[in-house]
């Protein structure tokens, strides 16, 4: 046996790669229960993935088809319900885990020197999940399905002189049709997963080259020869961290440490995740909104046309603008502004624990506004939500110009050489 | 104070238009694990509901199975147009000339539990009044100039709209009370009133057939997941025990 994974060795580097990326790696230990929705984000990819090709084998791409060949595998397929709704309900659990991933990030400063490109690469899968998920909720063929792509794609039509032919070119044909339906297909099962799957690669890749921050922000890897021997991790790490740098004892090695701590959340997430699809797999009309279990009418529009809740935030920022080229611009710079993250914070200090008053109570306040901006993308417009999300509009830029200004010459708390105990 | 006022300015008429615009909904007294009362709902939907709307992403024999009803029972009560059990759930009026009859094609039925909840429709087939102005000399109250008949009305009689009158202030004022029979109906109202919960129970099941059986598989997982849990985390402490 042994001869024989020498054998393998020698032509591809196996062990050599599951060691350094997996089993060796080394972490901080004093990582809290924030740093496991990266771990999560994995798993539900592969759960859509894997589910995703499922659903491809009884799904049928066409204006004609689609809608009852979603019924047949709820009704006919055995079991065709579990798939479907493990992936309709992990569409969601996707952006809340990788929400709080990203919020992680920035409570900690994780996107700061050195990991600037690693928040990069991960804004970019948050941007390819976000075309990915509506894609995906176009393909059921439903009511929201249909008027859901009719706004989201209209959008691009208010870019001057390009935009209307743009619509046109995106959407294959004058109107949303089955046309739009079979290259949504196309982009959702082969495209975008493609992209997602590369760019999670290159995330990883950045990661483990920079190291993993920790909630005090505080380095685990040394100068060479900078700690004595009674200071450095007594775990076994691999030679391609120890033998640039001196591994402190504030590390764990991935495995099994840092693995069984997630496997750990990953067993409350299940139960979650296993109690909404099987007890309420609509969550009350907000992961499978009422009025997709009707098919697909472009002669009668619904009540209310809202995008699934995950894209509500930017919504109202698009609604509370009045100009619709203006409103574009100003939901594509709310996430643009989180890109430029890296550059905009100033500060040297990672982790809000050792950061000033100021920063904790912009970050709280930036989450509560953009949970409200959800809330008023996601329910029926009304007089005063209008000028409510003006103002949430204001307070969500607010976040960043407050960032940029008060992080030059920020008060900040001595930050200590090692993990304290 | 003056946060105060602004804010009475702004919320309070946002607030009141909220409380307004949506009509009252009773609450649908169903049960899913109540086979007769969904055996009597499938009987009442293939005999009122079916000669205009259909049910086409059910089969018969799926209907049967999981209401426990025989091929042959099934075949001989409940198929009226001469179609096999295993197929699908289709109406016998042409699809333009549906349109052309009620102004729009009466919608299938199979997901209409999902869409419109079953609070709605419980609601909505009570609330079927006299309205002489309409095509079909009915309106509904909570689907106003709705296109359909009240083809219940055998079972519920003819219901009018009926009003109290009230001394407010010294003068008459008028107060919609609800919708009464004439008691023309086969029905008791209170019997009426169970074969639409009957009817909704039936659509809630063809909405999502595989509910139940959801309910029951999901509880074993959760188990699992418990039992799981508990040797992952002492797994877990038993690592981290020598981690400071």
């Amino acid at each position: 046996m042994t001869a024989f994974l020498g054998w393998i060795e020698e032509r591809i580097p196996m062990m050599r790669v599951a060691n350094m990326h997996a089993l060796q790696y080394p972490a901080p230990k004093n990582m809290n229960f924030w740093y496991v929705f990266g771990f999560l984000a994995t798993i539900v990819l592969v759960n859509q993935i894997v589910t995703g090709i499922w659903l491809t084998m009884n799904f049928v791409p066409s204006s004609e088809g689609a809608f009852a060949s979603v019924e047949y595998i709820m009704r006919e397929i055995d079991y065709g319900w579990i798939i479907r709704y493990m992936h309709s309900t992990g569409a969601s659990a996707f952006f809340i885990v990788v929400y709080l991933h990203m919020f992680r990030g920035m409570i900690y400063g994780s996107y700061q020197k050195p990991r600037e490109l690693l928040w990069v690469f991960g804004m970019f899968i948050y941007l390819a999940l976000m075309a990915e998920a509506f894609m995906g909720y176009v393909l059921p063929w439903g009511q929201m399905s249909y008027w859901g792509a009719q706004v989201i794609v209209s959008l691009f039509g208010a870019i001057p002189v390009v935009g209307p032919d743009l619509v046109i070119w995106l959407q294959g044909d004058y109107v949303i049709s089955g046309a739009t339906l079979n290259r949504f297909f196309a982009l959702h099962v082969i495209a975008l997963p493609l992209v997602i799957v590369i760019l999670v690669f290159l995330h990883i890749i950045a990661l483990h080259e920079v190291g993993s921050n920790n909630p005090d922000g505080i380095a685990i890897k040394h100068k060479k020869g900078s700690l004595p021997e009674s200071e450095k991790t007594k775990y076994e790490i691999h030679e391609y961290y120890t033998s640039k740098y001196d591994i402190a004892d504030d590390v764990l090695p991935f495995f099994p440490h840092i693995v069984l701590k997630d496997l750990v959340a990953f067993c409350v997430f299940l139960a979650l995740f296993t109690y909404v699809l099987f007890f309420a797999p609509e969550m009350g009309g907000k992961f499978l909104e009422h009025p997709n279990f009707e098919i697909a009418n472009p002669l009668k529009t619904p009540e209310h046309i809202f995008p699934v809740w995950y894209f509500t935030p930017f919504y109202a920022i698009l609604k509370a603008v009045p100009d619709k080229l203006f409103g574009v611009l100003a939901m594509f710079g709310a996430i643009a502004a989180l890109f430029a993250l890296p550059w905009l914070d100033r500060g040297r200090v990672k982790s809000w624990r050792y950061r000033c008053g100021l920063h904790k109570v912009n970050l709280i306040v930036f989450a509560i506004v953009f949970i409200f901006l959800g809330y008023l993308g996601g329910t029926p417009q009304e007089n005063w939500k209008i000028i409510a999300s003006q103002i949430a509009t204001v307070m969500y830029f607010g976040f960043f110009v407050a960032l940029f200004l008060y992080s030059k010459n920020e008060k900040t708390k001595p930050v200590p050489e090692r993990i304290p105990k | 104070m003056k946060k105060m006022m602004c804010f009475l300015v702004f919320f309070l008429p946002g607030l009141a238009v909220a409380a307004g615009g949506s009509v009252h909904l009773d609450k649908a007294p169903i049960d899913l694990t109540d086979k007769a009362s969904l055996q009597r709902g499938a009987q009442l939907f293939m005999n009122y509901c079916l000669g205009c709307h259909s049910m086409k992403y059910q089969r018969y024999q799926r209907s049967f199975q999981d209401l426990g009803i025989s091929d042959e029972l099934g075949e001989k009560y409940l198929q009226f147009t001469g179609e096999k059990v295993s197929d699908y759930i289709t109406r016998a009026m042409p699809e333009e000339a549906a349109a052309g009859w009620f102004g729009a094609a009466p919608p299938d039925l199979t997901l209409v539990a999902r869409v419109r909840g079953e609070d709605w429709i419980y609601t909505y087939l009570r609330s079927f009044y006299v309205d002489e102005s309409r095509p079909f000399g009915v309106n509904n109250t909570v689907f106003p100039e709705v296109g359909m008949p009240h083809v219940l009305q055998p079972l519920q009689g003819t219901p009018t709209r009926t009003y109290e009158e009230h001394m407010v202030d010294g003068e008459k004022v008028k107060r919609y009370v609800g919708i009464k029979s004439d008691g023309t109906g086969a029905l008791s109202p209170g019997e009426y009133d169970q074969a639409v919960a009957d009817i909704v129970n039936f659509l809630e099941y063809t909405g999502e057939p595989a509910k139940l059986e959801s309910h029951k598989i999901g509880k074993w997982v959760l188990a699992f997941i418990a039992v799981l849990f508990v040797f992952v985390y002492l797994l877990k402490k038993e690592y981290w025990r020598e981690v400071h």
